[in-house]
This record gives structure tokens, C-alpha cells and sequence, in this order.
């Protein structure tokens, strides 16, 4: 297997050796990056001088002996998170020249811990879309077939990490954004516990559904970035005050005693058969490696991606209020008033599905609609949390399909926003409920695009789903295909 | 079925600070009467006496100790600006 093909974990034994420097490791992923980037991309904006520097960094950290495990492991970050001193876009022409003057926090632990920043993935605008093809800055495509997207909203990043052009990223779950796109692209995408992994520095969508997670080649590499970004930090009143564990350390336990739930709900009408027979096979290896089955249900399911289109335009319609011109991003310097500023500077400067998604959060919350809709949707949420609380009290653990077919050909669903947002319908619920969720490989469509498999687990519980996703892994032996980009 | 006409979308619109012209604001209604069209769906829920969410975590009120730490310095706060003059962001005139 080439270098740049290879897992965190693998590489770390390389690196430890000393086999390979960092430097190295970095600029064969930068060759990679030349080679495929054309046909990809993956990247918004690329930051190869200094990701070569962090890199000399890390291999004096190495020589010292003070190497952490991610110490020497070229990264990339979806462009939602801050970086100091390197553009962050949003994939949004109203922050085209946005520097942030800080790291978010998932970001300075990560240069803490010595890894190369390649550079930012892309992503759709403001997170908000499944496809990443409301991009401003162009359209990545899905390494597995160029002619179908990769998903979004962290598309970048999972197509980076599947074509080789970084090793692993960072991606951001607001409903099914890291999850959706690592199935699509065949790699594994975590979105922990709402509250695990601090928000500070990530551009705000929907505030009590965003969650910061990774995108990797397999499951213990996802376990060994969780332990890197996971934690309290005073700077998110919401990340929660609970002890990170080792999140290797469960991995190879197997799965005796354990109980995963099939909930009807997600295996329902509409689930391409592909799609169905990938995920009954994954269901069959962790069968074979001791887990029981059991049947579960979810009734509210269907009232998902309904209650979600409230909520999560809702809150987006006040956190993007900020982009007004004054302080950072577009201004239109022409305006002579302050309104008309304001006006015609966020006009500009976001795109179509934006300002839909701002309009349906300002209509819902206008005097006289708050309680049809801003209301009644949350208090779907609760029924939907219910849902959850029921399942697990039977369960340990909830398999399913991530969506509910593979990966579309660009531009099929672009002109209907509403087919677009009911592609989310089986990973919205988790987010709704602030729950663990990962999407691991589970074997391929006739026309060779990846099927991932979706495990759900309780509020911090990520441990046990860090184990069947190990088992699972294992049993299908599936993780060491790649894409072949020529 | 919801009617959503294109004077509400100007309205919505107005108040968020979009501009919308006429073409614009009847496409958007166009869409939103789909999009919710469908949310309506969950009138089908009788959610009496449900209690809404307001919180995935049952996390209470969090405090901390009032410490002053160091913050940005003023330069690289206003670096990002689109006008400033050393001091303030610089916008047009509000009052007369």
C-alpha cells in the first residue's frame, strides 16, 4: 500500500521508527494532492508552506521523543473551523477574506499534538446541504466515481481522506454532515455526543445540533482522533465536564453480551436494495462476532428531517445575523446607509440555499407562526428523544443504514431542495437527540460506490460504539480498499 | 396546505436584511410552500402537554469564576474589518 494510502495507525509505526520523517510523509501526500487534486477537489484552500513546516516541527518533537500519537499526521480541516492565520471560508463568498485571528479549539489541540495542516476541505455553504455542491468555491466529486457528489456537508473532507490527500480530517455533524459524506466516499465519520468535543472556533449553524467529528480509514484511527479534540473546554459552556477515556482501549473486546437494536423505522420503504442488502451484511458479521439482535422502534422517525427543518433554520437564521459587514467578511463599500449596508452585503454574499435556509427560520420564528411551528417542532424532539430512551433501555446499541441509497450523479437533485434534505431523513434524528453516531463501511452498490453502515449509541457511549464498529470492520474486511484516481 | 405569498417572503426577507425582488420573493415562496407543505406533516402528531426540548444534555446552569484573561489584541481584532481605522470598525453614518 503507498504512503499516502495508509492509516494513522500505520503510519505511526513508520514514523516511530523513524522509517519515514514527517517532512516525507508530507510531501508524498502533497504529490498526491497534485496528482488527483484536479479531478477531486477536496480542498478550498491549500496551506502546503506552512503544513511543511509543522511538519519539520514534528520530526524534531519525534527525535526528542516527545511524539503524541498524532504527532507527524498531515490532517485536513474542514473549512467551518477557525484557523489562525489561514483563511476560512465557510464555502461562502461573504467570508472570502476572512483571517481568523485565533484556532477553534479542536484545532490548536490538534498542533499541539505536531500534525501538518494540508489545508481547509470544502464544504457547502455554511454547512447547510448534502451534496457539497453549494460550495462557492467549486464542487468536489466523489473519488469512487467522479461523476456522482460525495456528499456533504463535510464533502472535502471525506473525499480528502478517501482520494489520499491528507490522512485523515475534521469534518462538522449538524445532521448527518461528517456521517453522510464517509458513507458516500467508503471511509468511517464520527459525530460524538453533543457536548464531547468543544465548539469554540467552529462557525456556528445550528448551535444545539452542531457537533465536531472525524473523518478516517478506519475505526481506530477515528478512536485515536476522538482522543485527541474530545474534552471539556471552559470556552463552550455546552462541552461537557466528563472524563475522556481511551477510546482504543474497547476496540478489540468482541461482542459478547451486547445487544444491537434493527429499528423497523429506518429499514422502511424507499431503502434501496443495495442499500439493504450492504447493511444485512454488516448486521450478519457482528451477528458472527456475538452480538445479539433484537428488533426496536422508533416511531417518530418519520417526523425527523419535518422537525429539523424548523429547528435548524430557525437557529440559523439568528447565528448567521452576524454576517453584516461591520466586522469581518463581504461589505458592499458602495452602500451609503446602515441598513442598506447590511442589506445588500448579506445579498451578495450568500448563496441561494442560505438565504432559503434564513428565510424558513425568520418566517418560522415571525410573530403568530412561533408556536406552529418553532414550538410544535421541539416538542417533536422531545417525542423523538423518547423514541431513543425506549429503544436503549432494550439495547445497547442501534445498527441501520446511513442513507438511504448511495451516492447521486451531480446536479440530480439540485433544482428540488426538498429531495435534497429528505436524503438526511436516517442520520437527522441523532442529531435531534445529541447522540453518538459513526458510519463505517459496509461494502459496495453493483456500480461500485461505497455503502456505509450507521451505528447509534447513548449520550457518551461512544466507547461501546467504538467496539462494534471495530468488530464490524473486522468481520467484513473491507477497510483497506481505495478508489483508484489513475 | 400553507399559501405563502410573495409579500410574506418580502417580509421574512426585510426582516432578516435580504433584499428579494419580485422575480426572487415568488420563486422563494414557490419553494417554501413545498418545503412547508411537508413540515406540515407533523400536525399529525397530537403533542399536548408535551414538554419541548430545550436541551439534549440535562446540563444546569454553568458557571465559572470571573477571571480576566488575555484577549485579542485590538489590531488583530479589527484585521478582519472590511473599514477600520485603527481603533473602531468604521461604518456608515447611523443619525443625522
Amino acid at each position: 500500500m503507498k504512503l499516502f494510502e495508509q492509516t494513522i495507525h500505520q503510519l505511526r509505526d513508520l514514523l516511530d521508527n523513524r522509517d519515514i520523517s514527517s517532512v516525507e510523509l508530507t510531501n508524498d501526500i502533497l504529490k498526491r494532492i497534485d496528482a488527483v487534486e484536479d479531478k477531486v477537489g477536496a480542498y478550498i484552500t491549500q496551506n502546503r508552506q506552512q503544513a511543511l513546516e509543522q511538519a519539520a516541527a514534528a520530526d524534531k518533537m519525534l527525535a526528542a521523543g516527545e511524539g503524541r500519537p498524532l504527532c507527524g499526521i498531515p490532517l485536513a480541516i474542514k473549512d467551518v473551523m477557525c484557523t489562525k492565520g489561514v483563511r476560512t471560508t465557510c464555502g461562502s463568498r461573504i467570508l472570502e477574506t476572512f483571517v481568523p485571528p485565533y484556532d477553534a479549539t479542536v484545532v490548536r489541540k490538534l498542533k499541539e499534538q505536531g500534525t501538518p495542516l494540508l489545508g481547509k476541505a470544502s464544504m457547502d455553504e455554511f454547512a447547510m446541504g448534502s451534496s457539497n455542491e453549494n460550495c462557492a468555491y467549486g464542487v468536489p466529486k466523489n473519488p469512487w466515481n467522479t461523476a456522482y457528489i460525495c456528499g456533504g456537508s463535510s464533502g472535502g473532507s471525506a473525499a480528502a481522506v478517501a482520494a489520499g490527500e491528507c490522512v485523515a480530517s475534521l469534518g462538522s455533524d449538524t445532521g448527518g454532515s461528517v456521517r453522510q459524506p464517509a458513507s458516500h466516499c467508503g471511509v468511517v465519520g464520527l459525530k460524538p455526543t453533543y457536548g464531547r468535543v468543544s465548539r469554540f472556533g467552529l462557525l456556528a449553524f445550528a448551535s444545539s445540533l452542531d457537533q465536531i467529528g472525524p473523518l478516517t480509514r478506519d475505526v481506530r484511527d477515528s478512536a485515536l482522533m476522538l482522543n485527541a479534540i474530545a474534552g471539556y473546554d471552559p470556552r463552550d459552556s455546552t462541552s461537557v465536564q466528563a472524563d475522556v477515556p481511551d477510546y482504543t482501549k474497547s476496540l478489540t473486546e468482541g461482542m459478547a453480551g451486547l445487544k444491537i437494536g434493527i429499528p423497523a423505522e429506518y429499514f422502511a420503504a424507499g431503502l434501496a436494495p443495495e442499500v439493504k442488502a450492504a447493511v444485512d451484511k454488516g448486521i450478519a458479521a457482528l451477528l458472527a462476532a456475538g452480538a445479539e439482535a433484537v428488533e426496536v422502534s422508533l416511531p417518530h422517525t418519520e417526523y425527523g428531517v419535518a422537525a429539523y427543518y424548523i429547528i435548524a433554520p430557525a437557529e440559523a437564521s439568528s447565528n448567521l445575523a452576524r454576517y453584516d459587514g461591520v466586522k469581518y467578511g463581504y461589505r458592499n463599500l458602495e452602500a451609503d446607509n446602515l441598513a442598506d449596508m447590511y442589506k445588500t452585503s448579506r445579498s451578495r454574499g450568500f448563496g441561494p440555499e442560505v438565504k432559503r435556509r434564513i428565510l424558513i427560520g425568520t418566517y418560522a420564528l415571525s410573530s403568530g407562526y412561533y408556536d406552529a411551528y418553532y414550538k410544535k417542532a421541539s416538542q417533536v424532539r422531545t417525542l423523538i428523544m423518547e423514541d431513543y430512551k425506549t429503544a436503549f433501555a432494550a439495547c445497547d446499541l442501534l445498527v441501520s443504514p446511513v442513507t438511504p441509497n448511495p451516492a447521486w450523479q451531480l446536479g440530480s437533485k439540485l433544482s428540488d431542495p426538498l429531495s435534497m434534505y429528505l436524503s438526511d431523513a436516517l442520520t437527522i434524528c441523532n442529531n435531534l437527540a445529541g447522540l453518538p453516531g459513526i458510519s463505517v463501511p459496509c461494502g459496495f452498490s453493483p456500480d461500485g460506490l461505497p455503502i456505509g453502515l450507521q451505528i447509534q449509541a447513548p449520550h457518551f457511549r461512544e466507547e461501546t460504539m467504538f467496539q462494534a464498529a471495530y468488530n464490524l470492520e473486522l468481520g467484513l474486511g473491507i477497510s483497506n480498499k481505495r478508489p483508484d484516481l489513475g | 396546505m400553507v399559501q405563502i405569498t410573495g409579500n410574506e417572503i418580502k417580509k421574512a426577507a426585510n426582516l432578516a436584511s435580504l433584499e428579494m425582488n419580485e422575480d426572487e420573493a415568488a420563486d422563494m415562496a414557490g419553494q417554501l410552500d413545498k418545503i412547508l407543505a411537508y413540515i406540515a406533516k407533523l400536525d399529525e402528531l397530537d403533542t399536548t402537554g408535551v414538554e419541548p426540548a430545550t436541551h439534549v444534555i440535562a446540563l444546569q446552569n454553568v458557571l465559572r469564576d470571573d477571571i480576566v484573561l488575555e484577549s485579542l489584541p485590538r489590531n488583530e481584532a479589527l484585521s478582519n474589518g472590511p473599514r477600520q481605522n485603527g481603533e473602531a470598525f468604521v461604518v456608515p453614518k447611523i443619525v443625522g
